[in-house]
């Protein structure tokens, strides 16, 4: 069965190459993939992120449910709207999925998660949500564009009432706020500004049109990741799945320890593996010719490792690549290219941020 | 559709051959390769004066997505490679059978290349996959 977002026929109409992905019918680009990369770092580009999975938790436990469901605890989040990144683990400390959570009220929050693995998470959100009064609701009702770039914030603007403007005036970075019949995030995959907005699947076609009127250009998940991957962001399923520990894919900062008593799933499985962490996930940079790729095999002094994400970097103009490696890595070590081993270097997993590079 | 020049000839493996007369030929990849590849980052080229035989692995043409081997289509010696391509690899996807071209061979057999698919071939090829 290929499943199609309410905008694929919008695609269709732009000439977009479309491939399956986890099930759906989607664009991998419309045009060059480089060209769709740039104009996001340099004006604003979009993206048809429908395929994600929407779920509503309400109720008088939902911040508790939220509380054992993840690694991240939503008790930071106290101002209306504040949206946090977690992991959501499963017993043996490993990652089922990570997501992003926005939070109105502490018996309103809203959760975003993958489309890869949209059956599980339902199954699994429904079975911990078993223990608390919370209600999940999955909000397929609702399609979802991926506004980036510098210039993205004011395109969009243009197309609000000035009741949505209101809105959304001086938003922070990872804020969600239900303006009319959007709901407007100033959240994204590429580490540009911009906005991810939700909006009913009926209206979804016109609001795109709007867009492309105004100048932002549609981009495929060809440039989405190598964006995320220049931004450092992770993709579930190739830097991360329920055999690897958070604290082995850059995910440390997203655990919260404190309170010891909060008793989260995984919590103690990830305990055992903090004290004797073997692995950690790091960023390669390649100045020569060639492209790293996943899969590729990683050795150095330390042991062997794997590359989980690689590409070629528009912005940067070489390759670029996340590894998970033993925890002793030092600054370089040798990836296996095409039956060669190739020296590159070791850097933090994280290569672009609002358009310039991050690298020393 | 991708594009098929009437006047070359053509691989199962997508190069394309261009006849330039007294034993020489110009070598690329079709456009339909170039599409399948998306925009290329690298292209590897040999190097002037090397000899190959039918078959033989001669250069890679590396895209964002993925890198593939370009095989000789012919035997022969390679007489001068594409250095624009060094800095715009692009090229390859924008014009693959002009400004995109890859290499040029000195041909060992020019009778080598009635073996080649011509266009009505190819494009029969293409249908196949």
């Amino acid at each position: 069965m290929t499943l199609k977002t309410v905008l694929h026929a919008k695609h269709l109409e732009a000439g977009a190459k479309m491939v399956d992905f986890h099930g759906w019918e989607m664009p991998i680009r419309y045009g060059s993939q480089i060209e769709e990369h740039q104009v996001v770092r340099e004006k604003a580009g979009m993206f048809d992120v429908s395929h994600m999975t929407v779920v509503d938790a309400k109720g008088a436990q939902a911040q508790a449910f939220l509380q054992k469901l993840l690694a991240n605890d939503v008790a930071k989040l106290t101002v209306k709207g504040k949206a946090l990144y977690s992991g959501m683990l499963n017993e043996q400390g490993g990652v089922i999925d990570d997501l992003i959570v926005y939070y109105f009220s502490e018996t309103d929050y809203r959760l975003v998660v993958n489309s890869a693995t949209r059956e599980k998470d339902l199954a699994w959100l429904n079975k911990v949500a078993a223990d608390f009064e919370v209600t999940l609701t999955e909000r397929a009702e609702l399609a979802m564009i991926a506004v980036q770039g510098p210039e993205a914030v004011s395109i969009v603007g243009g197309l609000l009432t000035a009741e949505q403007q209101q809105a959304v005036a001086g938003m922070k970075p990872f804020f969600g706020v239900q303006a009319g019949d959007l709901f407007i995030a100033t959240t994204g995959y590429t580490g540009e500004a911009g906005y991810e907005i939700l909006l009913a699947n009926e209206q979804a076609p016109d609001f795109w049109q709007k867009l492309v009127d105004a100048g932002v250009v549609p981009c495929g998940l060809g440039a989405r990741d190598t964006l995320r991957l220049e931004a450092g962001m992770n993709l579930y399923g190739q830097d991360m799945d329920e055999n690897v520990s958070p604290l082995a894919a850059n995910m440390g900062w997203t655990i919260a320890w404190q309170p010891e008593a909060r008793d989260f799933v995984g919590r103690q499985a990830l305990t055992e593996y903090k004290n004797n962490q073997t692995e950690k996930l790091v960023g390669l940079v390649m100045l020569d010719k060639g492209v790293l790729r996943a899969g590729s095999k990683i050795r150095c002094e330390a042991g062997e490792g794997i590359i989980t994400s690689g590409t070629f970097s528009p912005t940067l103009g070489h390759s670029i690549a996340f590894a998970r490696v033993p925890v002793a890595t030092g600054d370089e070590v040798e990836v296996e290219m095409r039956k060669k081993w190739v020296t590159v270097k070791v850097v933090k997993p994280a290569f672009v941020r609002n358009g310039k590079s991050l690298l020393s | 559709m991708s594009k098929i020049l009437p006047e070359l000839k053509y691989t199962d493996s997508h190069e394309w051959v261009r006849d330039e007369g007294n034993g020489i030929v110009t070598i690329g990849i079709s456009d339909h390769a170039q599409d399948l590849l998306g925009d290329l980052v690298h292209v590897d080229l040999p190097d002037v004066g090397a000899g190959f035989t039918a078959g033989d692995e001669i250069a890679v043409v590396e895209s964002v997505k993925a890198a593939s081997d370009v095989y000789a289509p012919i035997a022969g010696e390679v007489i001068e490679v594409n250095e624009e391509l060094e800095d715009s690899p692009e090229l390859v996807n924008t014009d693959p059978y002009n400004d995109g071209w890859l290499f040029k061979l000195k041909v060992e057999d020019e009778g080598e290349l009635d073996s080649l698919l011509d266009a009505e071939g190819y494009e029969q090829a293409l249908d196949d996959e």
